[in-house]
């Protein structure tokens, strides 16, 4: 740094250029001298005195630098640019001479003492997002790398939506599977037709209704469902829905995303089990369960109850019906559908043995996620 | 459902190892929920008893000689049925029994009754916990081994299975048996239904007319006259037990074991209580009444379907039967029914009295009619075989709608490889869809399947797939990728903005919260939000008085978990909500409105307990607002902050939330928190500062439409120069009005407060203000001389407007 810089070349041809056009030349040179014997007198500068001593000198508050810089308004209007800018850029390197001199001083000084190394960190604010909040973008995320794309819908939902859409009619028994929470309204013709929805699943009609295909759609949100609150039930759940719908959309491919959806969640090394089950908008049915993480089939397992599996989520192919109401051709389209439970997913990924931990907010639970 | 092993072999052989055939059963939809291997009663054991004589002391009580295998002791018995040589079930000193009294288990011990010391107990099915009866003992059967433990020998091997919906032949051992075959490629046998038919003709005897055929679409009836009503045989009382149900008598315990060997729901009539010998099947006229054999009178409608004879109404239809019809200890004739009613008014009627019976399971999954005459006959062949008597030839048979039962199931060529996604060879399809009992016609890769009559679940193609998805293991079906295009990109720019604003908050120190949505309109009242002018949504049916609407504010939801945690926990109480609230739209106009909001609390320490800083200093106010504000930076959005009186808000700690650059858009509302309403939530920490956005108002803001697209700006490359000023000027000047007059000046590129003072040396009225304002000029060095220009015509601007003076430069 103790050679001119680059800008500073070229500022002084063009102070030079700027003397050629008939500027006085006693202000460049008063600069030329200010740096010479500026750099001389700082590599001279042996201790941090000295050092200081030279930079009230030269830099400080009436420093000769300063002076000259004060100077530049009494200079005529048509030289202050041009000097004005030479004189900062004499500040600016000798200011940057002063860094690299004290550097190499201080080095020469010695250490200037221990800390305690163990002493805590001054922490950055820390917040965390809730463990649901986190789940369902863990699990977005998973099929927003096969191109799922994240839709939301509304809570409060017909029942035309909720049930018959989704091939429940009402004296359907599966109904019973999903016990409701009615709104006080009536339609027309004086029916309660207002529900807090029990499932996600009605918006694979809504999204049907409304797009083309082909379909690939996450859905996460909250569910309602009329039934007493234990350590693994809560009448106020999050589910999340997911549906493809094409042309040629099989059962090994619903097998085949959901199994990549499993290893990216819960991690390569789980194991996954797709068996028979029933959900009236499905056929077939699937239940997918992973490996129990907390045993090796021990009977006695509170987790898995002896099992060795986790059920996670429950899925199918979509059933014709469901495609028909909602306006497609199940002779033309076929499509997959899943919805599972966020809080089981967080339960089972963190070990949480109460689902009523969730909404309690209980900030020493929040804060260990 | 539970399916002892023993009964389970009367139709299939069982090759596979238990662990085995309970993993096919549940990965193919039939979820083995546990193995039951034994009853367990501790410390009891098959005794004999060797020789009862009277007590000493006490002529109700009996000494019993008990042979309990090892050895032989006495026992004081209160019982009147003990007789010598009876094999009996004996409890041990130490066994755990239920007391006949009080019901609860408890430890058997050593007891000296009426001077005679008892050494054990022998038990009622009462104290084995078995049922309620305990006016006698428990006898066994002779053949019973002395000295083998009562589990060992009264139990069975049960599989428990958790069944879907949609498969009511698997509430029946036969049906599981059937299933069991399928999957193991065994062949099951159903139970036999031949007996003998000596009686006269039935038609000659009884009647049946059903009268509302949408309700009843078979009735099948046999008449056995001459029976002799008695306890069952061991065999099938052992049974019932097995499965968790009680015997009662030996027709009655009939019904329901072929209720669960084949599915279909019987009940028996005492033939001799009806009026004519006629059955009519119709739906009740208003004002009938049944009392039914549960003791309960239960007034009818035109909804429920009735049994009636001639006169009156005798059983309610697939229900519950009446007291008068039904089987007694003097019960001579019986009239078996086996019918086939409409599930859902079966199930609606069920809830309607509270009566959920096992019949009422079946039923409502739409049985199909031709399961009611198998039902029929195999109950008449065993309650010959257990109750004697004389069964009258032929059957009633209502089946007026007969031609509606077969019902062909095509499965075009290349359904299934377009639903599984692979092929199966026919061989494979046919002995397949045969294995499950359905009749298979192959036509050029199509099959016509008639499924059938205990799989009433089957009735498209879908189905057929399923099926032989199942039974070949959905592990065999490949695993692939969806092929064909990516979905079009659809944004959503409200959700990415809500996400975006989450990560920001809580990277600002805030932790996120998630409250219940329901609540009740005094609860939110006490955070006193601005009214909405509708009423909250509200649930029918809530499960507790305090969820009973849905919200209509965030703000009641933050303060409640403020207060839960203000208490708990030491650090800061920064939190926030992200979530929405259902805003009615008024009867008839649809779904209500659920916009997205945010709020937000700042209370407590600003920070943890450092030891650089010593005790943290309370957040307050200017937390928040420096939260938001930041937050809203991140999207290139300003705000000015307008004095606002709201009540949830302390007076004079409260200001709207105003975009300037979209018309003075109001994006919310941020305040200190008003201290009566801190106390009402039982919340001591103060001040609570907290700010409430919307999310829709802000994603419609014009910075947001451009987000992430704004074009480089060059910054400028002159040195900039940085002059303080300390003014003194009118108290009720608000700062950010002197700091917007500051940066007016074209050569001012920032003005920043960095000191408040009020006090000594400032004179009422005014307040001292120390401003750093920073000058650049975009082409050229500032000159001091511009820079003092600049300045003097800043304060005079100031001097102006504020009355503002300089107390130092
Ligand atoms: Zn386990």
């Amino acid at each position: 740094m103790c050679e001119p810089s680059g800008d500073m070349i070229k500022l002084a041809e063009s102070v030079n250029n700027s003397k050629g056009d008939g500027a006085g030349p006693s202000a460049e040179d008063r600069i030329t001298a200010v740096r010479d014997a500026g750099l001389l007198a700082l590599s001279a500068s042996e201790t941090a005195d000295a050092l200081q001593e030279w930079r009230n000198q030269y830099i400080g508050r009436s420093g000769e630098v300063t002076l000259l810089l004060r100077g530049v308004g009494s200079l005529p209007a048509e030289q202050r640019a041009v000097f004005g800018q030479a004189a900062n850029r004499l500040k600016n390197e000798l200011e940057a001479a002063y860094d690299q001199r004290e550097a190499v001083i201080s080095a020469f000084t010695g250490p200037v003492g221990t800390i305690d190394v163990s002493l805590p960190g001054r922490s950055p604010a820390g917040g965390r997002l809730h463990p649901i909040t986190q789940t369902i973008r863990e699990i977005t995320a998973a099929f927003g790398a096969m191109g799922f794309q994240t839709f939301e819908g509304p809570e409060v939902e017909l029942e035309g939506y909720n049930f018959d859409a989704m091939n429940i009619p009402s004296d359907h028994p599966a109904r019973e599977m999903f016990d409701t929470f009615w709104l006080d309204r009536v339609d027309e013709d004086g029916n309660n037709n207002l529900l807090l929805r029990t499932h996600t699943s009605p918006m694979q009609a809504r999204i049907m209704e409304t797009h083309e295909p082909p379909i690939r759609v996450v859905v996460p949100g909250r569910c309602y469902r009329y039934e007493a609150t234990d350590a693994s039930h809560e009448w106020h759940f999050n589910q999340v829905e997911v549906m493809a719908v094409d042309e040629c959309i099989t059962f090994a491919d619903l097998k085949g995303t959901l199994y990549e959806f499993a290893r990216r969640v819960f991690g390569a090394e789980r194991k996954v089990r797709f068996r028979c089950d029933f959900f009236p908008f499905v056929e077939p049915g699937v239940d997918m369960s992973v490996d129990c993480f907390n045993c090796d089939g021990d009977p006695a397992c509170r987790i898995c109850r002896g099992s060795g599996w986790l059920e996670i989520l429950g899925a199918g192919m979509v059933h014709p019906e469901v495609l028909r109401r909602a306006g497609y051709d199940p002779d033309r389209y076929t499509g997959f559908a899943a919805g599972m439970g966020v809080e089981r997913v967080a339960m089972l990924k963190h070990g949480i043995d109460d689902i009523r931990h969730f909404y309690t907010n209980d900030m020493r639970f929040l804060s260990q996620f | 459902m539970k399916v002892p092993i023993s009964w389970l072999e009367e139709y299939v052989p069982v090759t596979l190892p238990l662990d085995d055939l309970a993993h096919r059963l549940t990965m193919a939809g039939t979820e083995v929920v546990s193995i039951d291997t034994t009853l367990s009663f501790e410390g009891v054991v098959v005794g004999l008893a060797k020789e009862v004589g009277p007590h000493p002391n006490a002529d109700r009580l009996r000494l019993v000689q008990v042979d309990a295998g090892d050895e032989t002791l006495e026992v004081v018995c209160g019982a009147p049925n003990v007789a010598t040589g009876q094999k009996i079930a004996f409890a041990r000193i130490g066994s755990v029994l239920t007391d006949a009294h009080t019901g609860e288990e408890r430890k058997l011990k050593r007891s000296k009754i009426r001077g005679v010391t008892s050494n054990g107990m022998v038990c009622s099915e009462r104290e084995l916990g078995m049922s309620d009866e305990h006016e006698g003992i428990l006898v066994l059967p002779e053949g019973a081994p002395i000295g083998m433990s009562l589990g060992e020998y009264l139990g069975e091997t049960l599989l428990d299975l958790e069944l879907t919906p949609n498969r009511p032949d698997c509430l029946a051992v036969m049906g599981v048996a059937r299933e069991v075959a399928a999957l193991t490629g065994e062949t099951a046998t159903p139970p036999s239904i031949e007996y003998p038919e000596h009686g006269p003709d039935i038609a000659t005897l009884a009647k049946v007319e059903i009268e509302d055929l949408d309700l009843c679409r078979r009735y099948t009836a046999t008449l056995i006259q001459g029976v002799k009503i008695g306890p069952s045989p061991d065999w099938l009382a052992d049974r019932l037990r097995a499965i968790g149900e009680r015997p009662i008598n030996n027709v009655v315990d009939v019904t329901n074991y072929v209720m669960f060997e084949l599915g279909q729901p019987l009940h028996a009539f005492d033939f001799d209580s009806l009026s004519e010998g006629r059955i009519v099947v119709r739906r009740a006229r208003p004002g009938e009444t049944l009392l039914t054999l549960d003791g309960e009178t239960r007034e009818l409608t035109d909804d429920n379907l009735m049994i009636a004879d001639a006169g009156k109404p005798i059983g309610l239809g697939g229900i519950i039967g009446g007291t008068e019809s039904g089987i007694t200890g003097s019960t001579t004739s019986v009239l078996l029914e086996a019918a086939n009613f409409d599930g859902p008014n079966n199930r609606r009627s069920a809830s309607k009295f509270g009566i959920r019976t096992e019949a009422t399971l079946r039923f409502e999954k739409n049985l199909r009619p031709e399961l009611a005459e198998y039902g029929v006959r195999r109950a008449t062949k065993l309650i010959l075989e257990v109750a004697g008597g004389t069964v009258a030839s032929g059957i009633i048979d209502e089946w007026p709608d007969k031609a509606g039962a077969v019902q062909v199931v095509e499965l075009p060529a290349n359904a299934i490889e377009r639903l599984l996604g692979v092929s199966y060879e026919s061989g494979v399809v046919i002995s397949t869809f045969e294995g499950l009992g359905m009749e298979v016609v192959s036509n050029n890769g199509a099959y016509s399947v008639t499924p059938p009559y205990w799989r009433p679940d089957i009735g498209i193609p879908e189905d057929l797939i399923e099926e032989l998805a199942r039974v070949i293991g959905y592990e065999k079906i490949p695993t692939t990728g969806i092929t064909g295009s990516v979905p079009v990109w659809e944004p959503n720019p409200d959700r990415v903005l809500r996400e975006a604003m989450k990560n920001i908050l809580s990277r600002f120190g805030m932790q996120e919260t998630i409250s219940y949505s329901l609540t009740t309109p005094e609860a939110e009242a006490h955070a006193r939000p601005p009214g909405h002018g509708l009423q909250p949504l509200q649930v029918m049916n809530p499960l507790s008085a305090e969820h009973a609407t849905l919200r209509t504010t965030l703000r009641h939801s933050i303060l409640t978990v403020l207060s839960r945690n203000a208490r708990i926990w030491r650090g800061p109480l920064w939190m926030f909500e992200s979530g929405r609230v259902y805003l009615d739209r008024g009867e008839g106009v649809g779904l209500p409105d659920e916009p997205e909001k945010f709020v937000g609390v700042v209370a407590g320490p600003r920070s943890d307990l450092e030891w650089m800083s010593g005790e943290p200093e309370s957040s307050d106010f200017y937390d928040a607002k420096g939260i938001v504000e930041s937050l809203l930076s991140e999207f290139g959005v300003t705000a000015s902050f307008v004095p606002v009186e709201e009540n949830t808000f302390e007076p004079g700690r409260c200001a709207q939330i105003v975009i300037p650059s979209a018309g003075r858009a109001v994006i919310g509302v941020l305040g200190e928190v008003a201290s009566d309403v801190l106390s009402t939530f039982d919340i001591d920490t103060a001040p609570v500062a907290m700010f409430e956005l919307d999310v829709e108002a802000i994603a419609r803001l014009p910075e947001l439409q451009s987000l992430g697209q704004q074009d480089y700006v060059p910054f400028g490359r002159f040195p900039d120069s940085s002059r303080d000023l300390a003014l003194v000027i009118d108290d009720n000047a608000p700062a950010a009005d002197v700091l917007a007059l500051a940066e007016r000046n074209r050569l001012v590129v920032s003005a920043t407060v960095f000191d408040v003072y009020q006090g000594d040396a400032i004179p009422s009225g005014k307040k001292s203000l120390a401003v750093r304002v920073v000058y650049q000029a975009p082409d050229r060095t500032l000159t001091a001389d511009e820079l003092i220009k600049a300045e003097n015509s800043i304060l005079r601007a100031l001097e102006h407007n504020f009355g503002a003076e300089l107390r130092a430069r």
